[in-house]
């Protein structure tokens, strides 16, 4: 056996129970430097809920959660208040909670595209701007765990598809982790290196590639969302190779 | 129009003026926050200590201060729990408060109607000793307020988010319900108890329309509720309107003539 690199975040028998309903049971789950962990799973699963009681916004009634020492955390919440009633530049919101001199910020929003918009309102970015205006705050901080509640809420297709490769390319730069939670499945294969499929408890995990063809998964989502991946795929690769990527 | 420079005029502006100053930025936090219900109930817990310091004989302000302090806590613990909606919780405890609190300055004083100040508000009898205490409790508020700021502003953007960076929530949260709590006190005797939500939300909201920062709201907000009180305290003493509601009625006529103006995010 070969020693492996302590896990950056790691759960042990994860377990939530509010008023004698199980939200999270037994759930073990570690995210290692330079690794897409994507959770899915059915609306209510408990994606948004594990990815709390990860972060410490939520206390676990079972299990632990271990952090490395220091561990650095960006994180992009899921459903951030588009019309926010604070009146916001990209640049406020980007040093609500620390401050950042104006070449940090400038990199930040370069490396999500979006350096153009530093003096934007918050309120008039479209979806996919949001998006990248709150990746760039989490790598603000210099992330060594990367968590993104469902990063490509309220984006369209080929949005979808650029800010994954978006978050691939953050994590080819930066070798940080990512901790990703999604609801769609067509999208996340191609890009993570583990998927882990949730359903209160975690149903099946493995390679992409894999787990699709895992009766669990099939149980949980059914033959069309299959080819929903293929066809995704597919597509993918091609997107690629005509952009000589 | 020598009323205007009659000292009880001068005293009532000058009070109206120091509630202006922190309705400004804490009706900023109540509509970003959506807590205007909340405001609602904490005035409404003042009337149940004005109650109790007429029963007990002890100052109303401290009893008023000391029950939205209660309410506030009460609040605070009870939004934990998930069986009761925390709007329905607040209607709940609103309109008790309310209640108890008529009843209690009814019974003590045999009649309600002579207190319709602590409700509507008497500006133009506070008194030199009042124009302290108002200023030096608003000074006293508005210096937390700017301490917490960079917090306060974080958590009205994303909660969740604001405490995964490191914002202690709970106790930024209790802090600000106790300014909140301490400035109901401090505006009941001005504008009364029942219009102390719409001094601060009003002036706010029309300031949302024209702000393109959280500083700049607050400043607004501040600017136009202290414009509400100068023009409500004139439309008093020029037509003997009530006082307190004519105040809120100007902040209203501000938020409308800022309709007109272009929407800024």
């Amino acid at each position: 056996m070969f020693k492996l690199v302590e896990p950056l975040i790691t759960t042990h028998r994860l377990g939530l129970t509010i008023a004698n309903r199980k939200i999270l049971d037994a759930v073990n789950l570690a995210v290692r430097e330079r690794e897409i962990v994507t959770i899915i799973g059915p609306n209510g699963a408990g994606k948004s809920t594990l990815v709390k009681v990860m972060l410490g916004l939520v206390q676990q009634t079972q299990g632990t959660v271990q952090r490395r020492e220091n561990l650095r955390v960006g994180y992009v919440p899921q459903r951030f208040p588009v019309t926010s009633n604070v009146p916001l530049s990209v640049r406020r919101l980007l040093t609500l909670t620390r401050k950042a001199t104006d070449a940090e910020l400038q990199q930040a929003l370069l490396e999500t595209g979006i350096e153009h918009l530093i003096n934007a309102r918050v309120a008039e970015l479209s979806g996919g701007e949001l998006q990248r205006a709150l990746l760039a705050r989490a790598l603000l901080r210099q992330p060594e765990l990367l968590v993104l509640d469902e990063p490509v809420q309220a984006v369209d297709f080929n949005g979808e598809l650029k800010l994954y490769e978006l978050i691939s390319s953050i994590r080819k730069s930066r070798g940080c982790g990512i901790l990703m939670v999604s609801h769609d499945l067509h999208m996340v294969m191609a890009e993570s290196d583990r998927v882990i499929c949730l359903n209160g408890h975690i149903c099946c995990e493995g390679k992409p590639a894999a787990v699709q063809k895992d009766p669990e998964f099939l149980k949980l989502f059914g033959p069309a969302a299959v080819r929903t991946i293929a066809a995704y795929t597919h597509h993918h690769d091609h997107d690629h190779e005509s952009h000589g990527h | 129009m020598s009323i205007l420079t009659e000292p009880f005029f001068i005293r009532a502006l000058l009070s109206g003026l120091g509630i202006a100053l922190i309705a400004g930025p804490i009706g900023c936090f109540i509509v970003w926050r959506r807590m205007a219900y909340f405001g609602e109930t904490l005035a409404h817990a003042g009337l149940l200590g004005v109650g109790f310091g007429l029963l007990f004989n002890i100052n109303i302000t401290l009893g008023a201060v000391a029950s939205a302090v209660l309410l506030a806590l009460l609040l605070l613990a009870l939004k934990r729990q998930r069986q009761i909606a925390v709007d329905t919780l607040l209607g709940i405890l609103s309109h008790t408060a309310l209640a108890l609190g008529l009843i209690t300055v009814g019974l003590v004083t045999g009649a309600v109607s002579g207190h319709l100040d602590i409700l509507f508000g008497d500006i133009l009898t506070v008194s030199s000793h009042d124009v302290l205490i108002v200023w030096a409790g608003a000074v006293a508020v508005l210096a937390v307020i700017i301490y917490l700021w960079r917090d306060l502003i974080a958590i009205s953007v994303h909660e969740d988010l604001a405490r995964a960076e490191g914002v202690n929530v709970p106790w930024v949260e209790l802090i600000f319900m106790l300014t909140m709590a301490a400035m109901t006190a401090f505006a009941m005797k001005i504008v009364g108890l029942l219009l102390i939500t719409a001094l601060t939300v009003i002036p706010a909201a029309a300031a949302r329309r024209i702000s393109s920062s959280p500083e700049a709201m607050a400043i607004w907000s501040s600017l136009f509720a202290g414009l509400a009180v100068v023009a409500g305290l004139i439309m008093s003493a020029l037509w003997g309107t009530i006082a307190g509601p004519s105040v809120v009625l100007c902040a209203s006529l501000i938020f409308v003539l800022t309709l007109a103006a272009p929407q800024r995010n």
